[in-house]
């Protein structure tokens, strides 16, 4: 059952050859997406106080407001944002709006100088926080004393918090379903799952954001992109190594091996800032729930593939010879089920999955190099919470881990989300090793 | 091009003090993964306990050396009883997810603001190796090594570093020569064998992962305290996936393998960067620039472990039949 290695050795060279065609076709469309951020540039300038001496003129991230007392815009403010040794400032415009630009992703202390303040004015809240981690431009608005503050009920932010989980676990469902269908036909624990999504995310970005493709026909073509990408994967590596017989430690090694030479491919072709593809969309409010028409709409592109995933399982022959192979293979290519067939239809079908998820959060949320890595554990949380190998479990998972991740951030910093989920996850398989919906007899 | 600088620099490698830090952590994975079977991809989490360890011990409770390695070797075991409790009954891969995590949730936790109080947030500790240099027997000066003049400083910590390497070389050899390191040997093999025999494979497994990670823990520690700064992102699970392609270079059931494969990957990792950078330099890689030559080195690490494990899974020192990755 040994296949040579040069075989191997050819598929690998396949692999590389396409990134590469792609890396040409990529750098060469590039240039046209360095127009167009959206932050007005014609604001008075910041000053740059200390800490950086790159030209500010180049930055990416910004943090800005208005200043207003009782609808009257406040003139000749100073506001100052720091950062470790950063820090930069800028004065409030007759519109009583200010804007500093800051050189990059971090939470940055925001504070008003209230020696600029005009005589008998006071603010409520002189030290805010900037959070860039996630989005490039952070609004930042000051509250004069003497002016209602308007208060959210805890009732209410819960409710808000659980509707962007939900959003964000249906997201992470359709991503998650992809790892646990390979998982569950291949054994393979992939660690290069992460850089599918980040592939929808940038094709995204490259089709809709800076060539201006419109937004369905840029999605289907991103999405069918990664199907590919993934039909090349298993062609070129997995299936001969499955061939070789490796062993699936190895292979999970490989897949980390994978996973860092694709994310370094990214990083060359499409550079490390945070694309901006400005979905944007209509604001929609319904009771506490402030949204976009944008996300309503990613949501039920999320519930009709989940909803198609699950026809596909249960009431097509491929998808019942898809869970008989999961149960178990020999079995299934004894009764005459075509097993690597099986497999090349759930790595395409998987791949194509997770790039609609890397499209959905480019379009939401944002994207770079390293948007698929960052949730890869989040993704592993899923399939592992809902149980292994089973697709069900991995949309309960991904819902679980998504309400934790939005609603933990009521209660700790926002920048430990992520952990909370990864706490949630060890502590659940301590109380239920198999996992929400998972057989016992995986266990081993 | 100068040849004889990228030359010395890539010899400096060979006793530089990231080399001996990898190799420590990689020993410990190798007591892990080599002799037990466990899957760890949390080695990070347990340097990053030693680091944040020493760091705190020696900062905010203002102990001595001694009293601040301790603190962050406790640190670790404390962290792999906490993982194994759980796990170590499981199927190997919840090992591997679960200490993935743990390491991944320890970064976020390292990183906060929030607790700046005692981790220095995103800037990090810094400045806590007074203790340790007071020890230093060498008088303040230039030492010139022949390829490479190291202050007395930088001579004091090779020699730590190295010398821990050494001590943990010679305890894993006599510990896995044992009674006791033949039976983890088993559990690597065949768990149930060994079960049958009466053993009881929880508790081996869990002095396992104890130990690899304390010593994983030392690697953390000689790695901050060359700098004397510990940064959360120092931390990141790249750090766990380079000690793995260190451990597979060298060979992941010997002991010699993860010395000899710290010091071949860190001095592949210098040359090609100044290699590259050299050529990059005189113009012969115009679609490059020196940014990206540090990227393409990360991009080769990934190629490098894929190709490993695809064909020579045992490494430079293994043997095959050792080590067939069950699973």
């Amino acid at each position: 059952m040994f296949l040579p290695k040069h075989t191997l050795g050819r598929g690998l060279a396949f692999v590389f050859a396409t990134l590469a065609i792609a890396a040409s076709a990529l750098t060469i469309s590039a240039p046209a997406s360095a127009a167009g951020h959206p932050v007005a540039k014609s604001q008075s300038a910041p000053v740059v106080l200390a800490g950086d001496s790159s030209d500010p003129s180049t930055w990416e991230y910004s943090i800005g407001g208005a200043l207003k007392l009782n609808g009257k815009p406040v003139k000749g403010v100073t506001i100052i944002a720091t950062n470790g040794k950063f820090s930069a400032k800028s004065v409030s415009d007759v519109g009583g709006k200010w804007l500093i630009a800051v050189p990059e992703a971090a939470i940055y202390k925001v504070s008003i100088d209230k020696a600029t303040l005009p005589s008998g004015m006071a603010v409520a809240n002189p030290e805010m926080e900037a959070d860039l981690t996630a989005f490039s431009f952070a609004p930042v608005l000051f509250k004069f004393a003497g002016q209602t503050v308007q208060t959210v009920s805890f009732g209410d932010q819960l409710v808000g918090r659980l509707f962007s989980g939900l959003n964000f676990g249906l997201l992470l469902a359709i991503a998650s379903i992809g790892i646990s269908l390979i998982f569950g036909t291949t054994g393979l624990s992939n660690f290069a799952h992460g850089e599918m999504v980040t592939l929808g995310a940038l094709m995204m970005w490259l089709l809709h954001a800076s060539m201006g493709w419109p937004v369905i026909l840029a999605g289907l073509v991103a999405v069918l992109v990664t199907g590919a990408f993934g039909w090349v994967q298993d062609a070129a590596l997995w299936r001969p190594l499955r061939k070789r017989r490796m062993g699936l430690n190895q292979m999970m090694i490989v897949s980390i091996g994978f996973s860092i030479v694709v994310r370094y491919v990214y990083l060359l072709l499409f550079d490390g800032d945070t694309k901006d593809i400005a979905g944007g969309g209509n604001i929609i409010k319904f009771g506490p729930v402030s949204t976009t028409d944008l996300t309503l709409w990613g949501m039920l592109i999320s519930v009709v593939a989940l909803g198609g995933v699950a026809l596909f399982l249960t009431r097509t022959r491929i998808g019942k010879a898809t869970r008989a192979v999961s149960d178990n293979a020999a079995l299934a290519s004894a009764t005459g089920i075509d097993v690597e067939r099986i497999i090349r239809i759930v790595w395409v079908t998987a791949a194509a999955l997770t790039g609609l998820a890397g499209v959905l959060y480019g379009l939401e949320l944002q994207a770079n190099w390293l948007t698929g890595f960052d949730i890869l554990l989040l993704l592993f949380a899923s399939v592992t919470l809902g149980g292994l190998g089973t697709a069900l479990g991995a949309t309960v998972g991904a819902l679980i881990i998504g309400m934790v991740v939005e609603v933990s951030s009521l209660f700790i910093p926002n920048e430990l989300r992520y952990a909370a989920a990864l706490v949630i996850l060890i502590v659940i398989l301590i109380w239920r090793p198999q996992g929400v919906l998972g057989k016992k007899q995986r266990l081993g | 091009m100068d040849f004889g600088q990228i030359f010395n620099l890539t010899a400096g490698e060979l006793i530089g003090v990231f080399t001996a830090a990898y190799a420590l952590c990689a020993l410990g994975l190798a007591m892990h993964f080599g002799f037990t079977g466990l899957l760890n991809f949390g080695q990070a989490g347990f340097a990053a306990l030693g680091a944040y360890g020493y760091a705190f011990a020696a900062l905010k409770l203002g102990w001595n050396m001694w009293g601040s390695f301790g603190f962050g070797m406790v640190c670790a075991a404390v962290f792999a009883l906490i993982l194994g409790l759980p796990t170590l009954r499981l199927r190997a891969d919840y090992l591997a997810i679960v200490t993935i995590a743990a390491a991944q949730a320890l970064y976020f936790f390292f990183g906060t603001e929030k607790y700046a109080a005692f981790t220095g947030g995103s800037n990090g500790l810094s400045e806590f190796g007074g203790d340790f240099y007071g020890y230093n027997p060498f008088p303040v000066g230039r030492y010139d090594l022949g390829i490479i003049t190291l202050s007395e400083k930088e001579i004091w910590i090779r020699v730590v570093s190295w010398g821990l390497v050494a001590f943990v070389a010679v305890l894993l050899v006599i510990l896995t020569r044992s009674p006791w390191g033949r039976t983890l040997k088993g559990i690597r093999e065949d768990e149930d064998a060994v079960r049958s025999l009466g053993k009881n494979v929880f508790v081996y497994k869990m002095q396992s992962l104890v130990l690899g990670g304390v010593i994983g823990s030392l690697g953390g520690m000689v790695f901050v305290l060359s700098s004397q700064t510990n940064q959360a992102s120092t931390w990141v699970s790249n750090f766990t996936f380079m000690t793995w392609t260190v451990l597979l270079l060298g060979g992941a059931a010997t002991i010699l393998g993860p010395i000899v494969g710290s010091a071949v990957f860190f001095m592949f990792l210098m040359f090609t960067q100044a290699f590259l950078e050299g050529l990059v330099n005189i113009g012969a890689l115009p679609f490059l620039s020196i940014a990206q030559v540090g990227q393409i080195r990360y991009l080769l690490v990934g190629l490098f472990l894929m190709l490993l494990v695809i064909f020579r899974p045992q490494g430079f020192f293994g043997n095959k039949k050792e080590l067939q990755f069950n699973g």
